[in-house]
Formats: structure tokens, sequence, C-alpha cells
């Protein structure tokens, strides 16, 4: 079966690429990904911003990244014309500046003080994702509004499902708009009028419930929050819908990254199948961690042999246990094939580039000029 | 492995005392897999375990092959020596359900309230309150008894990653933002007294790379702070060096004898008229022998960065041949070796 390849360099010099998003699941190395796509691209003459949720800290060490301060800053030795920024995410405060953004001071304060934003804003799950959906939207505003950069590479939250990434702000608003908040704020906003009476009615039930439950103080801090919340939620919602659709843009490509392993490849398989239905542009898959040897020819089984000829001989110790490890290489190299086999069969069109195992960490500038060649291969 | 019996650790913690065993990692480090293994483990010689999943991901019943988990205790293996597990997949709104029913008689309410999306909203909001509901149910089956006995001898629990577990076992404080009194504070303090007591051990999985052993060092520290009593550091898929230490030295130096190589090649004949060429096979054989010695090394360094949290250490080993059920027991056999059960 051949399985259609692909460049990023195509993808990187074409100026109309101007937002690239890296989605996989935990751990198959997004950052890295996203990272040495944004440098490729820098060293290539664009002007580049990558955006990194919890990258390793040596990593995020050889980009200056020292602190999480949610502002990118200008990444020093990058070669060529290019530039490039890089920041972190600081999910709770970006979700602070939204809603300073969004109220009076007199609200703000009301609401980053209410024990509910606080949850929400630290540990709503997806919270995360939401977050890095505005800081996209935030950063790609900047940069329309002064050119500052022309290309844009965001890493996706290290949630174990990549689809997390894509529904988080739809969950966040089928939440803040849902019946039940409807429900709480419903006495203040339909009093009234006669749909509103039948509401209260149910409401009066329905409290009685809840404060048996959660308790009268809880309730009252719950009604606060979401009222002082609702006034903001239209002014949200729509910023997470331009962002959800600038994602659709055709200046948008997104780089599916998963490593040879069942898990990581189901999952990139269902994001394959979201981005087709929600008309997302993919630009292909990136297979990380790929084992390779240089001499596929010896099979495992020859080479256990080979191994098992010399265990009589007195001197073949040390090839014998080379050869043992060449076998084992070699079962990993044959049972990796076939799970990729696997998903090119699932997914003739998706291009897949594979990126080899290296035995350190990538965690200076050059490394990830490593994997950029790869990515370029 | 040397390094560890060098570092002098204690060889395990003596777990006879501890029924439930809460097992976190970083995303990919194979916390699923450890878990499953380490309730197959408990279940050995006739015990019966509850292993019980709180992220709705199914992970459970993939590895076992079995459909998809219902919110309800089923049998999914059995152990060596006639052990039960049965495992759990809680979910949420279920959970409210039965807490609602089970304090205060109250499930047509809470039926009520899912129409109302209250469930889903109060699942979601606060993530304290999800958490209370998720604790409560997995201590609620450790502390169960039926004429005077456990129900189950041991329940482990695949938790939420390490970043988010001491949050997640830390209800009390986590809700103590919230509600200051009432039922559900109760029921978050009732939590928290399984938890912090001696019955619980937390264990953290972790491969050797930079990243999640950070992740296990931040974690252990937060789970310390937090008084969470911390079991095992569970390495996994740990990499057994396939050469001695004589043969590392000199394939990471590049000094590896090719000539002698190339001979024994021959001899054994892997190379030569019909096979590869030798100087490829060579060349081959000395890259992948270097790659193994800088992969050997940097492993060694990330189980050095482990000893200042002096916490016994178990490790498992990678499997070529992925994940099955066959290689869940070859893992539970593993972790008994190892002291963990």
């Amino acid at each position: 079966m051949s399985t259609p390849t692909w460049n990023v360099d195509q993808l990187i010099d074409d100026p109309n690429t101007r937002i690239i998003v890296c989605c996989g699941s935990g751990g198959v190395g997004k950052t890295t990904t996203a990272a040495a796509v944004a440098l490729r691209a820098a060293e290539r003459g664009r002007s580049v911003c990558v955006m990194t949720i919890d990258p390793a800290r040596r990593l995020a060490q050889s980009m200056g990244l020292t602190e999480l301060d949610n502002e990118p800053r200008p990444v020093s030795g990058i070669k060529g014309d290019g530039q490039l920024s890089a920041m972190m995410l600081d999910m709770k405060r970006t979700f602070d500046e939204m809603v300073e953004a969004h109220a009076d001071s007199e609200r703000a304060e009301q609401i980053l003080s209410n024990p509910f934003y606080q949850a929400l804003s630290s540990s709503f799950a997806g919270t995360q994702e939401y977050m890095a959906m505005e800081k996209l939207g935030h950063l790609r505003a900047q940069s329309d509004a002064d050119g500052t950069w022309d290309l844009i590479v965001v890493d996706t939250p290290p949630s174990r499902s990549a689809l997390d990434f894509l529904d988080a702000p739809a969950r966040m608003g089928t939440f803040l708009d849902g019946r039940f908040i409807r429900l709480l704020t419903a006495p203040a906003r339909s009093a009234g009028k006669g749909i509103g009476r039948i509401v209260n009615a149910g409401f009066g039930v329905f409290t009685g419930v809840l404060t048996k439950v959660i308790g009268a103080q809880v309730l009252k801090d719950l009604q606060a929050f979401v009222g002082a919340f609702d006034a903001l939620f239209g002014g949200f919602r729509e910023r997470a819908e331009a962002t959800y659709s600038l994602l659709q843009d055709s200046g948008t490509a997104f780089i599916v990254v998963a490593v040879p392993e069942p898990d990581a490849l189901r999952e990139a398989s269902f994001f394959v199948e979201r981005l087709a239905a929600e008309g997302m542009p993919l630009a292909g898959l990136v297979l990380n961690r790929v084992q390779e040897s240089a001499a596929p020819a010896l099979s495992a089984e020859q080479a256990l042999a080979g191994a098992e000829r010399l265990s009589d001989e007195e001197t073949g110790e040390l090839t014998a246990a080379l050869l043992n490890l060449h076998a084992a290489r070699m079962n990993t190299v044959t049972r990796q094939e076939h799970l990729a086999e696997r998903f090119t069969g699932a997914h003739p069109a998706v291009p897949v580039c594979q990126v080899p195992a290296f035995a350190g960490d990538v965690h200076d500038l050059d490394g990830l000029r490593e994997v950029g060649v790869h990515l370029a291969q | 492995m040397s390094v560890r019996a060098e570092a002098g650790y204690p060889r395990s913690m003596p777990t006879d005392d501890i029924r439930l065993h809460v097992v976190s990692g970083k995303g990919g480090t194979g916390k699923t897999t450890v878990a499953a293994a380490l309730a197959l483990a408990l279940a050995t010689k006739g015990k019966r375990t509850l292993l019980v999943e709180v992220e709705g991901r199914q992970g459970i019943a993939q590895l076992f092959d079995v459909p998809p988990l219902p919110h309800d205790e089923r049998k999914v293996a059995v152990a060596p020596g006639g052990g039960e597990v049965f495992a759990l997949a809680i979910d949420t709104e279920e959970a409210l359900l039965d807490y609602l029913d089970m304090f205060y008689n109250m499930r047509r309410a809470g039926s009520m309230l899912r129409t109302m999306g209250a469930v889903e909203f109060a699942t979601t909001i606060a993530p304290g309150l999800r958490d209370v509901l998720l604790t409560g149910k997995f201590c609620e089956a450790t502390k169960r008894t039926e004429k005077g006995q456990y129900v189950y001898d041991a329940v482990v629990v695949d938790a939420p990653p390490t970043g988010r577990v001491t949050r997640f076992l830390n209800v009390n404080r986590e809700v103590s933002g919230i509600a200051k009194v009432g039922p559900i504070r109760t029921q978050a303090d009732s939590v928290m007294r399984v938890l912090n007591s001696p019955q619980t051990a937390v264990h953290l999985v972790t491969v050797l790379e930079e990243m999640p052993v950070q992740e296990t060092i931040d974690g252990v520290q937060a789970l310390r702070e937090s008084n969470l009593p911390v079991g095992h550091i569970i390495v996994n898929m740990s990499r057994t060096p396939l050469l001695d230490s004589a043969a590392l030295e000199e394939a990471a130096e590049g000094t590896l004898d090719r000539s002698q190589i190339a001979a024994d090649l021959k001899a054994a004949g892997v190379v030569g008229r019909r096979g590869a060429s030798t100087a490829v096979v060579v060349d081959a054989l000395v890259d992948e022998a270097r790659d193994h010695a800088e992969r050997v090394t940097l492993e060694e360094g990330e189980l050095i960065r482990l000893e200042p949290l002096e916490l016994p250490v178990a490790q498992l080993p990678l499997l070529d041949d992925g994940i099955d059920l066959a290689g869940l027991y070859s893992l539970a056999q593993s972790l008994r070796e190892q002291g963990l059960a």
C-alpha cells in the first residue's frame, strides 16, 4: 500500500498559511512538533508565534521560556531573517483577562472572587482547551491588527482525547447556555411574564431540593455567580464561535500528531474523521518516535537464529547480544509498520510524515532543527 | 537493576494493610494498564478486587476486551488461584443519583434535576462536587461489608493523571471553598478520612523520560503536602539492558570491534552470499548498540533523579508485542514479585 507523504516546507513556505494547530492525544510529542514546525518556519523567513502548553522544562528554557507569563517573548538564536516568539499558556490568567475585558471593574471583581468562578477557571475539565482557543483568537487579532506575526503555531492541551480541544468551547457554551443556568437566572429575567410564573413555580420545588442537597450558602453563591456571568456570556460565546470558524478557514492547517501505538492512532483516526466532518483543513499526520533500522533486510528471525548459532562459539558473545538487540528492534519496526498500515488503510487520503525515534530527549534548538529536517523529508 | 540496589531503596512498603490503591501517572505512561495489572495481582489466590475507572474513557473494557462497562460492578477477569477482578466505570450522573438515593431517598428528585440539566451543571461547574461523587463512590466500595466481611479485599482506582490527582483526592480542600457546612461537606469529610488513612496508597506510574519523571517528582511533593499517603513509584516500560556494562561503554564510545563483529556475523551465516551486505549490517548493529547505550544511560539518569523521593520503586518491562491479556497477567506477576501485592 502506498502512503501519500507530505512535507512541512510546502505548508510553512505558503504565505497563506496563517495558523497551524498541532493536535493529538497526550504524550505523543505535540509540543515538540509544534516547536519544531515554528522554528523551521521562522528560519525559513516567517514571523512566527508559537503557543505551547505545558512544555518540558528544558525545552521551554531553550526557547527562553522561564516563567509562565502568558505573553509571547522573542526567542534568541534564530538563524536567518525570520523571527520566532514563544509563550506558555496560563489558563487562569487568560480566563481572568477575558472576564476583565468583558465586564466593568466592579462586576469583574465580583466574578473573580466568587468560589464557583475560581473552581471553573482553575479546574473545569475543558477550561484549558477553551482558553487555548481564546488565546489563539487573541493572538490572531493582534497579528491582524499590527502584523506582528504572519504565522501562529499552537500546541493543544494534554488531554487523553484529541477531540477535547474541538469540543471544549461547545461544551462550555452548552453548559453556560444550558437550561439549568436559564432556570437559576429565570426569576430575575422573566418576572411578571406568564411563562415566568410557571417556571418560578417549578423553580421553588427545585431550589428546595438544591438547598437540601448542596446547602443554602452554596446555592446563593451559585446564583450570584450565574447572575454576574450571564451578562458576559454573550460576548464569550461570540468569541468562541469566531475562533472556531477561524479553524475552518483555508489559512488554517491541522497537523495531527501520533506515535505508532494503538491508542494514539485510534485517537488520531477519530480526529481526522472529525476534521473532515467539520470542514477543517488537515495537512497530514506526523508519526513521531518511529523505530527504524539501517539493516531492515536482516529480519528478527534471522538475527535470532544467528545469535543462537553464535552462542556455541567462544568469541561470539558480544555479536550475539547485538543480534538480539537488532531482533528486538526489528520486532518493534514490524509492529509499528503494521499499525501505520492499518491507519493508512482506514484513511488512504491522509498524508503521513514519519519522524524517527531519537535516543535522547529533544531539549534544545538543534534538536528541534533535527526534528524539522525529518518533517521536511 | 543495579542502580536501585546501590541506592538502598526499601524493597517495598508493607502492602498487607492497604485496601485502596490509587494509581496515577502522566498521560502516555500506561497508568490504566498498571492499575489493571495491580487489580489482577491483588486478586491472586482467591481474593476479590474492584478496578475502578473515573474518567469515563472505557479504557478498562478495552484492556480486558469486554463490552463497555456500565455504571455497575461486574466481573471482568479471573486471577491465578481463583481470584476475581470486578470492574466499575463510574458515571458521574449515576453516582449523583446513587448519592441522592442513599442519603435522601430522593432518586425521583434526582431524575427531575437531571431533566433540568442540573446534574450536568453540578458535575461540570464544580469539579469539587464531581470529585466528591467519584471519590465517594470508590471509598464506599472500599468500606463496604457483607456479613461482617469486606466485599472487596482491595480496590484499585485508575485515577486522573499526576497533574490533577492531588486536587482530585483532596476533595475536602476543594469543597471547603464551596460548601462550608451541609451534607456535601459531611460526605467530603468522610471521604477524606478514608483517603488519609493508612489503608490508602497512591502509586505514581512513570516512564524513564524527562517530563514524566519531573511530573512524578512534582506529584509526590504535592501529595505529601496534602498528607496523602504515597505508595510506590512504578516505572513502566523499562528496558532491560541487553548488553553488559563493558559493551555498553564501548557502544557509546563507538569502539566496538567491528572486524570481530563482521567475522562473527559470517560465522553465524547471517551475512554473505544470500544475506545482507556485511558492512551495512555491521554499521547498523553498531548504530543500534549506540542508541541502546544512550537510552540506557538516559534511563539510569532519570532513575537517579527519583532517588531523593525515598520511595520504593517497582519496574515493569516494556512488552515488545504491546499489551494484551497475556501481557497483563505477566505484569501482574511482576508486581507480585516486587512486593506490591
